[in-house]
């Protein structure tokens, strides 16, 4: 079957997609982003978490077929979506999708290295400086999942008190458990919105 | 495997009527964990993403009409007051974002015994809008579970909405896990004061092959409240009462050994959680102030 669905601003379509096929499986295996990262399949884990129309969900646990016409963000996306946000929509999201891809974006798109090496070329999202610079990287596999959920709490919850940060990110394992330093991350993440909001 | 993409409630049941085996998906919390594993390769899916109503609700004057696939996630922040006993059992659903994806429609569609859902449905009470190409009915939540993993749902019924009665009283949920996310109930106890009819209801999961309620227990403190004047006089219920009420919905349970517990300890800790969640709904009754606030 055909899917059409909207990727970090872009227009997708898969085919010859299964029918039983998650939408992680479509996003790593067929379009080449795989950020969103595989390990429990069953929704356990958070590794896989992206924003489907805005909501952060599990892609291992959304059937391909169910994201036709819809909008999918995934942590490949969360620069521009962040930056995005911060022109257009400051203290507030876009993720229902409404805006599309602004020219700006679509132009900083075209400029991006395309080795892989993403990290060292482009800037990042607040969320994802911020957990570099707080050391809530360790083995860096549970991180795309956990920047997707942390991005979505402080834009919805630019104060978050520890028991929010906690909340939202109880979905999210992390078997390095290095979770002190990535409250750590969201927090300064958080304080860092917060001065930019002031100033 | 052919996937069904039904644009309305007509067509998704005209496919159901079509194709019995089909497998109803909405939030994919139970479905694509058993396709991800191999567990089920369904001839149908039928998705019912597309079809809006399902996650809507409407608050009546008696009760909440429940769309669905409303997720777990409107539940807590929109319907606390209406569905007190409820959004405290959403709350304790696994992780955020399987509460943005899953519904009641799913729980009650995949009839686990330890689905979250089930014993506040049991408690506050509340009947099943199942229905097809053939008709309507409303199944009462009483006659809704038929065994482990088993509804009263016909091949061709899809569920469309659950009646929930508006609470009356306070409700109260407790669950027992390892963690306080992303856990599947060792066992859990909800309870429900309809002071209203004068009468108490209760709802127990992961205990018995079904979700159940202690009717006993009910019945025994139904009766025990009346005859000490409990609801007009608010006097705190003598330990006496509640220890006889613990221990009547540790024997409505039938519980079974597996990974997650003991049947011995599921049947202590539901008498536990049935003596500790009824303290909880009778200080509220009284008006002592306890809020439903950080009481799951």
């Amino acid at each position: 079957m055909r899917v059409n669905f909207t990727v970090n601003g872009r227009q997708q379509e898969a085919d010859d997609v299964w029918e039983g096929e998650s939408l992680l499986y479509v996003l790593r295996e067929r379009m080449g982003l795989p950020g969103s990262k595989n390990a429990c399949e069953q929704g356990e884990c958070g590794s896989c978490t992206v924003r489907l129309d805005g909501v952060p969900v599990c892609a291992c646990l959304v059937a391909a077929g169910q994201v036709e016409g819809r909008e999918v963000l995934t942590v490949e996306g969360l620069a521009d979506y962040a930056k995005h946000r911060e022109d257009a929509h400051p203290g507030g999201g876009c993720a229902s999708g409404a805006c599309g891809t602004t020219l700006d974006a679509a132009k900083r798109r075209q400029s991006e290295p395309t080795d892989g090496r993403t990290g060292e070329a482009v800037e990042l999202a607040p969320i994802q400086q911020a957990f570099i610079d707080a050391g809530a990287v360790q083995c860096g596999f549970c991180t795309p999942g956990l920047l997707v959920a942390a991005d979505e709490l402080l834009e919805n919850t630019p104060s978050p008190s520890d028991q929010d940060i906690r909340e939202a990110l109880s979905g999210n394992l992390c078997r390095c458990t290095g979770y002190e330093k990535i409250l750590d991350a969201v927090r300064l993440a958080a304080a860092r919105q917060g001065e930019a909001v002031q100033s | 495997m052919d996937f069904l993409r039904p644009a309305s409630w007509e067509e998704a049941l005209a496919a159901k009527a079509e194709h019995p085996t089909a497998v109803p998906i909405a939030g994919g919390t139970d479905v694509m964990v058993e396709i991800n594993f191999d567990h089920r390769r369904p001839e149908y899916l039928l998705d019912l993403n597309r079809i809006g109503e399902l996650s809507e609700w409407e608050v009546g004057q008696e009760s909440v009409r429940l769309g669905a696939s409303v997720p777990y996630s409107s539940i807590m922040e929109h319907l606390r007051t209406e569905l007190p006993g409820l959004a405290l059992a959403s709350h304790t659903v696994a992780s955020p974002q399987i509460r943005n994806r899953g519904g009641v429609g799913g729980n009650l569609g995949t009839a686990s015994p330890a689905g979250d859902a089930h014993p506040a449905l049991l408690a506050a009470d509340c009947e099943v809008e199942a229905e097809s190409v053939r008709g309507t009915r409303l199944i009462p939540i009483d006659a809704f579970y038929t065994g482990v993993k088993r509804n009263a749902l016909e091949p061709d019924e899809l569920i469309r909405a659950v009646h929930i009665k508006k609470a009356d009283g306070p409700q109260q949920y407790s669950k027992v896990g390892t963690r306080n996310a992303m856990v599947i109930a060792v066992c859990a106890f909800g309870i429900a004061l309809h002071p209203g009819t004068r009468t108490v209801r209760t709802g127990i999961g992961s205990a018995a092959p079904t979700p159940v309620r202690a009717k006993e227990a009910e019945e025994f403190l139904n009766a025990a409240l009346e005859e000490g004047g409990f609801w007009e006089n608010g006097k705190i219920i003598t330990p006496a009462i509640a220890k006889q009420f613990a221990a009547l919905a540790s024997g409505a349970c039938n519980p079974i050994d597996d990974v997650r517990g003991t049947a011995k300890y599921r049947r202590h800790a539901v008498g536990i959680m049935a003596r500790r969640t009824l303290g909880w709904t009778w200080e509220q009754y009284r008006g002592a102030g306890r809020t439903l606030e950080g009481a799951a």
